[in-house]
């Protein structure tokens, strides 16, 4: 009897685990597939193509030599830079103290803002309006605050770290103004600290999205010294007028592919980079956090 | 200003009221339904194949007993959800481009013709719908792991002595345990189902494939941003939107009613 359900549990976790490998490998093959051509040398990929597996290693580094040496990806990632570190620092600055004031209860008109955010975040107005609005009547084209300010601040993101907010008791916050401290002492000696997991979290996502955004840069930015990574890499995927975003360079030894691989190894690598170390602060807490229940 | 004949010089102020003039130009196009029916497909495929997908997944890492896999699982699997739909464009080329693809390459040494999978009007939407479960499963299973952590684990040791097998276990306490989590994300996901994913379609698409591949979104950008008809696409994203809230509305007042739990 004990015997055969041990043996039940050992081949149950044998099909569980062997299903999360199966995963693993199909999450892991596409990014490998363009690891392997970023750093085929040219002639192994005369020879055939990208190979899965090689032994010996043949690497070449070529593909990122000739991309880092452009001077436009040097531009266009110092132009993902300051657009994701000013972003996420407005976006903070801004989403954090509306979500502490919106945690006090006893905020005049509390539930009619609240509403106000709700109604934004689930009603769009599409596309043109804002369009006509940021590029027409604020007049932004070709300036970086048409990509900054408009997605600043985040409806489920600030409700998110409102009902965070909520959480911390209250009693903790009273004892400090017993002490004589004011909201924003209170705000930024007792909550902040307390807040870390979800100032890492939110700020995350918001730097993913200023970092990965790709269609606001297309649409108000024309001008090419102004364009982020995504809209640099883009360009090299479609590969209409190569030349202008790449030195190509036959005898410099990569292919168009390796180019393009490196390209968009490149791009993703500050994500890959930042984000294990952020995840282990995805909690319940923080996620489930816009879920009433 | 969807009720106006938008005219640049004259601003919105200045141009002449037109009515529902535009609404009824939009529903009498032959481009229509198809909008409709496209978008539809892309958001409906995404739910009842990704969620069930999301499910079995959050189950697996749940009952696995290898903790340092079961994290590398969940990191790797989440990490796709970071990646913009660019990068994605740049993997799909890897897999599927005609000329080096990995995929086309098996195709060809197994002596198959290359498809060109994202221009091909019988693979794009495949493509659209396969890669957007490969990006966004891993990350939907954070809210099942943390309904599953939630469950009484009593009920786990009360199964246990009863002599339940693992399967059994899944099938009446696991997931029972989730169902408020998935009622609700089926029904907000439902009150959503006019969004058909812009950024993914917008790069992945091409005039080749904008039969089964325009959506409501894309389309609006195209007549708004480069053909000008400001007011016709303004139209167009407001009846969306009025028509996406209605439908979230409903569905939030359902989810309260059926698993006590909704958005807001």
């Amino acid at each position: 009897m004990f015997r055969s359900s041990h043996r039940d549990e050992w081949g149950f976790q044998l099909i569980v685990n062997g299903f999360l490998l199966l995963v693993l490998l199909i999450i892991v093959i596409p990014l490998w597939r363009v690891i392997m051509t970023s750093l085929t040398p040219l002639d192994v990929y005369m020879r055939g193509g990208t190979p899965m597996f090689q032994w010996p290693w043949e690497w070449s580094f070529a593909a990122y030599e000739q991309m880092l040496t452009h001077p436009i990806f040097p531009r266009a990632t110092l132009n993902s830079i300051i657009i994701t570190l000013t972003g996420t620092a407005l976006s903070l600055f801004l989403t954090v103290p509306l979500a502490y004031a919106l945690s006090a209860r006893t905020l005049p008109g509390r539930r009619i803002i609240i509403s106000l955010i709700l109604f934004v975040f689930l009603f769009s107005v599409g596309l043109i309006p804002v369009y006509l609005l940021v590029a027409k009547t604020l007049g932004w084209t070709n300036n970086i605050l048409a990509v900054i300010v408009p997605p600043a601040v985040g409806a489920t993101n600030t409700l998110v770290m409102m009902r965070f907010f909520e959480g911390i008791p209250e009693e903790i916050k009273e004892s400090a103004r017993m002490d004589g401290a004011n909201d924003l002492q209170v705000l930024w000696q007792i909550v902040l600290p307390l807040s870390k997991p979800i100032l890492l979290t939110i700020g995350l996502f918001y730097a993913v999205h200023y970092w990965n955004e790709f269609f606001t840069p297309i649409l108000y930015l024309n001008d090419q010294n102004l364009q982020p990574l995504p809209v640099l890499l883009r360009n090299i995927l479609i590969g209409q007028n190569f030349s202008e975003y790449v030195d190509y360079d036959v005898s410099r030894a990569a292919s168009i592919e390796s180019l393009k691989s490196s390209a968009v190894l490149l791009t993703m690598l500050p994500m890959v980079l930042v984000y294990p170390w952020i995840q282990r602060y995805f909690t319940k807490g923080t996620l489930l956090g816009g879920v009433k229940e | 200003m969807c009720f106006k004949e938008f005219f640049a010089l004259k601003g919105v102020e200045g141009s002449p009221w037109v009515g529902f003039q535009h609404f009824e130009t939009f529903f009498r196009s032959f481009y229509f339904s198809e909008l409709i029916v496209n978008t539809v497909i892309f958001s409906t495929a995404r739910l009842v194949l990704g969620l069930p997908l999301a499910i079995i997944l959050a189950l697996a890492i749940h009952e696995s007993r290898l903790l340092k896999f079961r994290s590398l699982v969940q990191t790797v699997t989440y990490l796709p959800h970071f990646l913009s739909w660019v990068i994605m464009y740049g993997l799909l080329l890897a897999l599927f481009s005609p000329s080096s693809g990995m995929v086309n390459e098996a195709l060809k040494s197994m002596g198959g013709q290359p498809i060109s999978f994202l221009t091909s009007p019988d693979w794009f939407r495949q493509v659209v719908v396969g890669s957007d479960i490969w990006k966004e499963t891993g990350w939907s299973t954070i809210l099942y792991l943390a309904a599953l952590l939630g469950i009484n684990p009593e009920l786990y040791e009360a199964a246990e002595v009863d002599g339940a097998s693992r399967w059994r276990r899944i099938w009446h306490i696991s997931l029972p345990g989730i169902v408020p989590v998935i009622v609700l994300i089926t029904l907000l996901r439902l009150g959503n189902i006019l969004d058909g994913g812009f950024s993914q379609i917008w790069v992945l698409y091409s005039v080749p494939v904008y039969s089964v591949g325009d959506i409501i979104d894309t389309w609006v950008y195209r007549a708004g941003v480069l053909d000008f008809q400001f007011s016709l696409a303004t139209a167009v994203g407001l009846f969306k939107g009025v028509i996406g809230l209605i439908l979230i509305l409903v569905a939030n007042s359902v989810a309260k009613r059926v698993a006590q739990q909704s958005l807001f």
